[in-house]
This record gives structure tokens, sequence and C-alpha cells, in this order.
């Protein structure tokens, strides 16, 4: 007959129960330290402060935004900053890494040795330094905006910011974009260049609008045209130049991991270099490469969140004005929080699914 | 004779194998050159070593003078002027530490001992001044060797709770591990600045210091824990059931036969996560500590010597990539030896 307190299952209950208690106990502990200094310091807690108007102005914002505006839909244009720069800062890290890759496996030794420096060394520089670096280079040593540089006709380089020509604003271009992405798709998956014709089209269809601003000095700015704050190019420099040399590091690894019988047979079949790399070696790397990148897309979008640094309106350094007008602390953290954890499970959830169809078309 | 045919044949296949390869080298070597005698001409021959800002100004050098004029700023911080032997000797101390235990043959409990001292030692030579005058670099090697020290058992505790048959534990360590990995470090850094005081009953007061050096330990923790699971992961099924028909419990089994395998596998991932916990160190500026990012960033608000933020912030990317270089070479060679040993 077996002792109650020698039965494995009741033990385990019985560390359980005391493992659930003991953290009951800490939370309750804490939650009642925290409703007693709220009350002493007479801050309410709620959500019911983000209706509120939030007075502060932000410096850049895509949708337009008055000091009037409430709080939540302050928290929404950080939102929107915070994924320009995520998405636009992916994409540009995506293709710098993998150029950096192929820079690695060149046949050339300079280029191999000006790879591997870039990857070292910008690896091992924390990016917030970078950041600030940047964020001096662009504000200090750039020249005053009345003696802006003019490396290209239309482009300007000053400490104001960078300002390049875009086309007039118009309602198709909207739709041209959104028409590229899906003749991007749809080329993919079709194996058909002629989608990609689809969103010229569209351009065509609305008229072909060709009008272009160009930046123009007015006064003490620049009118016209598309201007990056310093702010936005130095974060994006930063978070392109560090995440880059992962994803390099990555891809790299990636390319080695496939077996040089691969590199072999692809040759026997009389396929050359590129067309190796495109059809043989490529496909069997993305599924060592795919998980550690999603993980450094991940970080790029977390990371973005060192823009409170250098003062770029990301999500993190508008809930930080936030937290310091309201004291809604507790609150504004748990939004934070929040709002990550929803990007995180939103990124990890698209590429599980691009990797399972992956999975499934390989087991085919 | 034998030797200067093996250095042509060597620059024939990688500078001159075909017209394309030749033709990218000259061009490349071309460039190279142009920029090494810019950052010659920048760095030695015009740069201003002695002068005040003035000279700097008129140079089109780097302002060197202006890292000899802050270098004490930059590397101690606010400490007291006249006590800087004490971080002085904390980092001593530490540097010497980690250059002894590089050989992996030190590695016994001795040396264990050894950590489980010098750490205390280095912080309380600091506590010659109160902790809102910590800064510099001895601030940021606390910060992360302190965080490394109880991260590590931590994240070890993690691991081992997120595979336990203990379903409520289970679960415990997973939120918690995959709450802390999907926020970024700046948030929960607010948490220890901003809510942890609230958390704290009436009267208590915990410098700033120790509850950024609290959040960075919890926040790595998640990290090593699954740098640790992944070594977890590795270890074969026999070795849980031989250990088991030994007779040996729960933590026998752990301690004596699967985390010395474990933690062996993974050495070289657990380096490169410290690594990454040092830079991340960095990220204390934003609540104000004046780490080594900050002193720099400070340095340069001085209206005497405004404007020399490249020579500033290059200087401290230095010293970051000194350390952080260092030690993934380290690894990388770790990584080498053990899984040769392994093989």
């Amino acid at each position: 007959m077996q002792n109650f307190w020698n039965h494995p299952r009741y033990r385990q209950y019985f560390y359980q129960i005391i493992f659930f208690v003991s953290i009951l106990a800490i939370v309750s502990y804490l939650y009642q330290n925290v409703t007693q200094n709220l009350q002493r310091q007479n801050i309410a807690s709620g959500f019911g402060f983000l209706g509120q108007e939030s007075g502060f102005f932000i410096a850049e914002s895509m949708i337009e935004f008055w000091s009037e505006d409430s709080y939540l839909k302050a928290i929404y244009v950080g939102i929107l900053n915070t994924l320009k720069v995520s998405v636009v800062g992916n994409i540009m890290a995506l293709f710098l890494g993998v150029f950096l890759a192929m820079g690695f496996r060149s046949q050339n030794f300079i280029i191999k040795k000006i790879s591997s420096f870039y990857i070292n060394l910008f690896r091992n520089i924390p990016l917030l330094l970078q950041l600030f670096f940047w964020y001096g280079l662009f504000t200090e040593v750039l020249p005053d905006i009345q003696e802006a540089l003019n490396p290209l006709p239309g482009v300007f380089i000053s400490q104001r910011g960078f300002f390049i020509p875009i086309f007039e604003s118009h309602f198709i271009w909207k739709y041209v974009i959104i028409s590229f992405f899906i003749s991007c798709i749809l080329t993919y998956k079709f194996n058909r260049i002629w989608f990609l014709l689809l969103s010229p089209l569209v351009w065509l269809m609305g008229g072909a609008p060709l009008s272009v601003s160009i930046p123009t000095l007015e006064g003490f700015n620049f009118s016209g045209g598309l201007s990056l704050t310093p702010e936005f190019t130095a974060l994006m420099t930063g978070l392109v130049l560090y995440t880059a040399a992962f994803i390099a590091e990555i891809v790299r690894a990636g390319i080695d991991s496939v077996e040089k019988g691969q590199w072999e047979a692809a040759e026997s079949l009389g396929l050359n270099k590129n067309q190796t790399m495109k059809l043989v070696i490529f496909p069997q790397a993305l599924r060592v490469i795919l998980p550690p990148v999603t993980s450094q897309f991940l970080n790029l979008t977390k990371n973005s969140s060192l823009a409170v640094g250098i003062g770029y309106s990301d999500f993190v350094s508008i809930m930080n004005t936030v937290m310091n007008q309201t004291g809604q602390a507790i609150e504004s953290v748990m939004i934070i929080m929040m709002v990550y954890l929803i990007f995180s499970l939103l990124t990890s959830f698209i590429i599980n699914f691009y990797n399972y169809r992956l999975e499934k078309r390989e087991g085919r | 004779m034998k030797k200067s045919l093996a250095l042509a044949k060597w620059v024939k296949s990688n500078f001159l194998k075909n017209p394309r390869q030749t033709f990218l080298s000259i061009i490349l070597i071309c460039f190279i050159s142009f920029f090494l005698e810019k950052l010659l001409f920048w760095l030695f021959l015009d740069s201003v070593w002695l002068g005040d800002a003035a000279a700097c100004r008129a140079s089109s050098g780097a302002c060197l003078s202006f890292i000899r004029e802050k270098f004490d700023f930059i590397i101690f911080g606010l400490y007291p002027r006249d006590l800087l032997w004490r971080p002085t000797i904390a980092m001593i101390l530490f540097i010497s530490l980690l250059f002894y235990s590089r050989k992996t043959e030190r590695w016994n409990g001795l040396l264990g001992f050894m950590w489980l001292f010098t750490i205390p030692a280095c912080v309380l030579s600091m506590y010659g001044a109160p902790t809102d005058k910590w800064g510099g670099l001895p601030l940021t090697l606390i910060l992360s060797s302190v965080g490394i020290f109880f991260s590590y058992p931590l994240g070890i505790l993690l691991a081992l709770g997120r595979r336990s048959n203990l379903p409520l534990i289970r679960v415990f360590c997973i939120c918690y591990i995959e709450l802390i990995r999907g926020v970024p470090l700046i948030s929960v850094l607010f948490m220890a600045s901003i809510l942890f005081p609230l958390f704290l009953p009436e009267g208590v007061i915990i410098p700033k210091l120790l509850r950024a050096q609290v959040a960075i330990i919890l926040f790595a923790a998640a990290y090593m824990a699954e740098v640790v699971r992944g070594g977890l992961a590795a270890i074969p099924k026999g070795q849980f059931e031989a250990a088991s028909s030994l007779g040996l419990n729960y933590f026998q089994t752990m301690r004596y036969v699967i985390l010395p395998q474990a933690l062996k596998l993974v050495i070289a991932p657990t380096v490169n996560t410290a690594i990454g916990m040092f830079k991340d160190t960095s990220l204390v500026a934003i609540i104000a500590l004046f780490d080594l990012s900050l002193t720099t960033k400070t340095a340069l608000k001085d209206p005497k010597w405004l404007g020399f933020s490249v020579e500033a912030y290059l200087f401290a990317s230095l010293i970051y990539f000194i350390f952080c270089y260092s030690m993934g070479r380290y690894s990388l060679g770790l990584e080498k030896k053990f899984s040769e040993k392994i093989a």
C-alpha cells in the first residue's frame, strides 16, 4: 500500500498547489501595494484617460494630428510610425543582408573581406550608440539648410533632413502600389512575368499622371517633394545597417548548410552558378534561414523602440510622453507590451503559415 | 622562391581569376585606398591632439583633444574625481578575472569561487559614492556581468520549468518566457524605472540602478532560458531513462546527468547571449542611468565643445567593439573546441 505522500501524482498536485499559492500571494501583495500607492498619489486607474485631449504636438505623422486630438489617436499615430519604420526597414535590411551574404561568398578576396568586415563591425556595436552616431552625423556634420548639399538634381541634403522629389499626389498612386504587390504575388505564384504589367496598366488607366513635385528652398525651409527628417533617416539607417549584418550572417550560414553534393549535382546537370543558386541551393537554404530571419525581423521591430533615444515619434516615445503627462504608468506599460506582443504574434503567425506552405509543397 | 610562387598563386586565384574579377579588384583597390587616405588624413595627419575647441574647429581633421579632455567623464561618468581609483580597481579586477578565466582548463570549482567573490568585490569597491553617481564603463560592466551572473541560473530554472511535467509550472514558464521575448527591453526598463516603485510598500525606496539591474536580469533570463532549452532538447531520451533506472530522483537526474551535458552543448550560444546583453545594457541610457553611451552623449553637451559627436561616438563604439568582438571570437573558438570534443 502506497503512502499518500509518496504517491507521485499527489505529490505533483502538492507542488503545483504550493507554487500557485505562492504566486497568488506575491501578486495579491503587489496588488495591494499598488492600490494603496495609487490612492495616496490620487491617480485613477483605468483606461478612461485615452479619450482625453492629448495637448501635445507630434513632429512626424502619417495622418493629420492636432493637439486637440485624443491620446488614443496619438497612440494610433505612434503605431503607424512604428509600422512604417519596421516594414520599410525590414525590407531594406533583408535585401542588404542577402546582398552582403552573397558578397561573403564572392570569388573576389576583397569583396569577401569587405563583407566580413562590415558584418563584424556592425554586429559588435550597440544599436543605440549607432543611432546616436547617425543622428549626430546627420544633424551636426551636414550643412545648414541654406547651403544644402545638392548631389543630384532635385535632391537636397541638410541638417534639417533629406529632401527628394516625389510624384505629385494623385489618387491612382495608391492603387498602383497595391496592384504592384498583387502582381508580384501573381508572378511568383503562376511564374508568368507578364503579370508585372498589371501596375503600369492601372497607372495608364488612371490617366498616367507624371507631374513631379521638386523640393525648392523657400525662406527657411524646403517646400514640395518628400522630406525625410533626420530622426527618421538616422533611425532607418541604424536599424537597417545593424539588422542587415545579422541577416547576412544567418543567410551565409544557411547557404553553407546545404551539402556540397547539391552544388556538384547541379553542376553535373549543366546548371550555371546563378541557376544553381536560384533553383537548387536557395530553396533548400530557405528552410534553415527562415526561422532565425523571422526573429531578426521581430528584433528590428522591437529595436525600433530605441527611437525614443533620438526623438523620432515612434509608438514607445509617444507612450513615454503620454506616461509623463497623465501619470498612468501601469496602463501605458500594459499598452506598450500588448501592442508589441500583437506585433510579434502576427509576424510569427504569418511566417509560420508560410513555413507550413513551404513544407507542404516539399512533401508533395 | 617557393614562397613567392605561392604568393603569386594566391594573388592570382583571389584577385585575378578572370578579366571580370581583375577589373573588379582594381576598382575596389582604388576605392579602398581613396577611403584609407581620407581616413589617414582625418584621424592622424590633420587631427588635433593637444589644441582647444577653436583649434579643432579650424582643422579639417578629427578632434582627438576632445576625447583627451572628456576621457574621465566618458569612462567614469559622474563619479567623484578624487575617488576615481575605486572604479579603476573594480574594472581592473573584473577584466583580469575575465582574462584569467578564458582558458577552459581553468574552469573548476576554484574559478567559480573566484567569480563568486570578485563580482561582489567589484560592486563593493564602487560603493565609495552613492549609486546615482556611478557611471561610464564600470557601470556598463557591472550591469552586464551581474546581469549574466543572476540571469543564467534563473534561465536554467525557467528552461527546466518549461520542460517540466507539472502543467501549472510549465504554463507559467511558457507565458513568462514568451511575454518577455515578445516585448522590447525598453518597455521592461520603463517598468523598472516608473512602475516598480508603485509595487513597493510605502517608505521602501530602491535605487534606480538596482531596479534597472533587476529588469535586465528578468529580461535576460527569458533569453537564457531559450538557449538552455535548446541544450536540454538535444539530450537523448535514453539519458533520462538511464538516470531513472539508476533510481535518481528529478533533482539528482538534472544535477548530475542532464544539465552538465546540456549546458556544455550550448556554451557558445550562451556567450552570444551574454554579448547581446552587454550591448543591450546601453539601453539604460534611456532611463537616464549614466552608462558608457549616455556619458558619451552627455560629454557632447558641454557648450565649450559642441559639435564633435563623430569623434565621441567612434571612441565609445571602439570600446564596445573591443569587448564584443573579442568575446565573439572567443565564443567561436569555444564552439570549435567543444564540437571537436563531441565529434
